[in-house]
């Protein structure tokens, strides 16, 4: 057994950039998604609707391990033999996001007042026209604090990975621990890494929020 | 009814010890920073009188209120209010609430409880009543103020006067032997100001000792058995209501003049 | 291809999957109430402390909202291990699971306690009331009422947070489908029936959250308004 050391700090950090990546992975493929949801949650075509609302109520309602563990296993049982960490990881973070954002972006959409609606529609603007040019730019400014807001969980989430085989900080810390066994000190510096990606995050999450609370007085 | 209404400004330095004014302030100063809110503010109140403190906004009337119920410090004077000395620094504030009622402009009832138990609350907390007394007692002060039948309703059910006479009823509720209105007809449109009013002169007549700040001249006259006008952080005159029909200050007489017009 | 499902090979372990459930909302409702008066203590704390209680609160709860559970789960662990204690993985779980909800119910009970307006305090001040029974009265009552629905979200949110104990080996629900899985090699089948098994906890977690503030706020029951 060995200590702490610079080669295992360096191995952390690695993975921190895997964590980073998978981030983006999850937050791009989750937004594009979740965006999609989020109009078809509000769509005026009932069915539409309805698909939307049981998404989100199965995504939120199911813990990300067990959304993992559905997909990990999942694309198995489709056929594939071997399933690439990378991909069950990415799809299973997706899914997550997209349930979540999804319903964040809801929120902000229908909060633009009900009469911006109706000024667009008495401007004989078509129904996307009214979306893409009165009410999403309007939505877009309310989304952004809690959609970084959102980010910090995405990282946080990612942590969660490591159950599918895929190393990023959390799985990095487990293997390292398991060869030096010295779980306090490596745990204690992992967290520093996740510390060091979310808090900016969640300072400037709460800037963007402290802007738009100004200017809405 | 007191005889003894005097036009002069009261003499700073009076003899503090006598008790007989229910409320006497003595060369009470408060600054803002730089600004000086009160500038040697004296008056005394007898029991069972009302006065009225009256003048333009930025005077000092709301601030002399508050200093009296010890919401404000300040810095020189003194202030005994029912044999509680106010500047003290060993105060003791639940003791001078249990004498003294407020009543804000903004009501400020307690939203999440119905009119009666914003009534029973203090009853309860500050005198250990129990509730059934206290219900009782709440009853009583609704009916005192005419909304008896309001008991269970929720203060965003009523009307901005109801809610005002229920913050009215709840201060009486503990039976204060001082009663503070703070221009508490100022959120009202005028219908609803009557009906506030009306409570409040019933309170004089049986003989409530009151001080308000007011806008309400016409209401002064009728029920200001001493009427206080502030001006710049000073009692700048006083006197019974009549004093308003014969202002010694220019000041005064701008002051009544732009007020009833 | 042509994979044939076989949920009946799970039939014989539901006595397992009941008592994962039932460990799980243990888990939950423990941590659940803890979480909560501690979390509003320490809201109270971050409002009306001492410069010292504040800075080291503040601290707390943003190394708690920025590190990932898991993360806190094996720190917990291993580090009441180092100190040469030794406890239950289930103990583990509860201490991990409730440093992690107080920090996230702190901040939302500090949201609650700012909404209450400064003239509510000033006129239960006017009233004579002791600082202890204003705060009661007049601002955690209602403050609760105002976070009530965030609140509900953010403990529907441990529970399902709180699978993720089964890697210390917390016996709860996570933890028993993987081990039922590996018995009987049906992992796609187990998790299916473990995500409904959530998805219907989560369901009666809300409406038993419901149900509560109906009792509780009395108020809302009968306007449906918000405070």
């Amino acid at each position: 057994m060995g200590t702490f050391s610079s080669t295992h700090f360096l191995f952390l950090a690695v993975a921190a950039l895997w964590t980073v990546a998978l981030t983006a992975i999850a937050f791009i493929g989750g937004g594009l998604a979740g965006f999609a949801v989020a109009l078809a949650r509000i769509s005026g075509n009932r069915i539409l609707r309805g698909i939307a609302i049981v998404y989100i109520q199965i995504i939120q309602g199911t813990p990300l391990l067990i959304l993992l563990f559905l997909i990990y296993f999942g694309v198995a049982v489709i056929g594939f033999k071997t399933v690439p960490a990378l991909l069950a990881a990415g799809v299973g973070l997706t899914v997550y996001s997209s349930g979540f954002l999804a319903e964040i972006w809801r929120g902000c959409i229908q909060a633009v007042p009900k009469t911006q609606w109706e000024a667009a529609e008495c401007l004989a603007l078509t129904r996307w026209q009214r979306m893409t040019r009165v009410i999403l730019p309007q939505a877009l400014r309310m989304a952004t604090a809690p959609t970084v807001g959102f980010l910090v969980q995405i990282v946080k989430n990612t942590s969660l990975a490591s159950v599918v085989g895929f190393v990023e900080l959390a799985q990095a810390g487990k293997l390292i621990n398991n060869s030096i066994f010295e779980p306090f000190t490596i745990f204690i510096v992992v967290a520093g890494f996740y510390f060091a990606i979310c808090y900016p995050l969640s300072l400037w999450s709460r800037s963007l929020e402290r802007k738009l609370n100004v200017s809405h007085r | 009814m007191s005889a003894t209404a005097n036009l002069a400004p009261m003499a700073p330095g009076t003899d503090e010890a006598t008790v007989t004014p229910l409320v006497r302030l003595a060369n009470v100063q408060k600054s803002f920073g730089a600004v000086k809110v009160l500038d040697g503010v004296s008056f005394e109140v007898e029991r069972g009188e009302v006065a009225v403190i009256i003048g333009q906004s930025g005077s000092g009337k709301s601030t002399a209120l508050r200093c009296i119920d010890a919401l404000e410090k300040f810095e020189q004077g003194t202030i005994h209010v029912c044999g509680h000395a106010v500047h003290d620094k060993d105060l003791d504030r639940r003791a001078l609430r249990r004498d003294v009622g407020i009543v804000f402009q903004s009501y400020n009832l307690f939203p999440h409880l119905t009119v009666e138990q914003n009534i029973m609350l203090a009853p309860t907390c500050v005198k250990s009543m129990r509730k059934a007394e206290a219900r009782e007692l709440a009853r009583t002060a609704l009916a005192r103020v005419g909304l008896a039948d309001k008991a269970t309703q929720y203060p965003e059910q009523l009307s901005g006067g109801q809610q005002q006479r229920v913050a009215i009823a709840r201060s009486l509720a503990m039976m204060p032997k001082v009663m503070l209105f703070d221009e508490v007809t100022s959120a009202l449109d005028p219908q609803l100001t009557a009906e506030v009013l009306k409570v409040m002169e019933g309170l004089a007549r049986d003989g409530m000792t009151m001080i308000l700040v007011t806008h309400e001249m016409g209401f002064a006259r009728k029920v200001a058995s001493k009427i206080i006008y502030m001006y710049r952080g000073k009692v700048w005159e006083s006197g019974p209501a009549s004093m308003l029909d014969q202002p010694q200050t220019k000041e005064l007489s701008m002051f009544v003049g732009t007020g009833l017009k | 291809m042509g994979y044939h499902f076989d949920f009946a090979a799970l039939l014989p372990y539901w006595r397992d999957f009941a008592m994962g459930i039932l460990l799980t909302l243990q888990l939950s409702a423990v941590s659940t109430v803890l979480g909560f008066v501690l979390g509003t203590l320490c809201a109270i704390g971050r409002s009306d402390g001492t410069r010292l209680i504040r800075t080291s609160l503040a601290i707390y709860i943003e190394v708690i909202r920025n590190t990932p559970l898991l993360v806190q789960i094996f720190l917990v662990y291993f580090g009441i291990a180092t100190l040469g204690i030794h406890v239950s993985a289930n103990m583990a779980a509860v201490t991990a699971l409730v440093v992690n909800v107080v920090a996230y119910t702190s901040e939302i009970m500090r949201a609650g306690l700012e909404s209450i307006h400064k003239s509510q305090l000033e006129a239960a001040d006017c009233l004579g009331l002791s600082r202890a029974q204003i705060y009661w009265h007049v601002i955690l009552r209602p403050a609760i009422e105002r976070v009530y629905p965030a609140l509900t979200s953010q403990y529907v949110l441990l529970m399902l947070a709180s699978s993720i104990t089964s890697q210390i080996s917390a016996e709860e629900l996570t933890a028993v489908a993987n081990r039922i899985q590996s018995d009987t090699f049906r992992s796609f089948e187990t998790y299916i029936i473990v995500g409904i098994l959530y998805i219907l906890l989560s369901f009666v977690v809300r409406i038993a959250f419901w149900a509560f503030g109906q009792g509780l706020f009395v108020r809302r029951r009968k306007l449906g308004t918000p405070l």
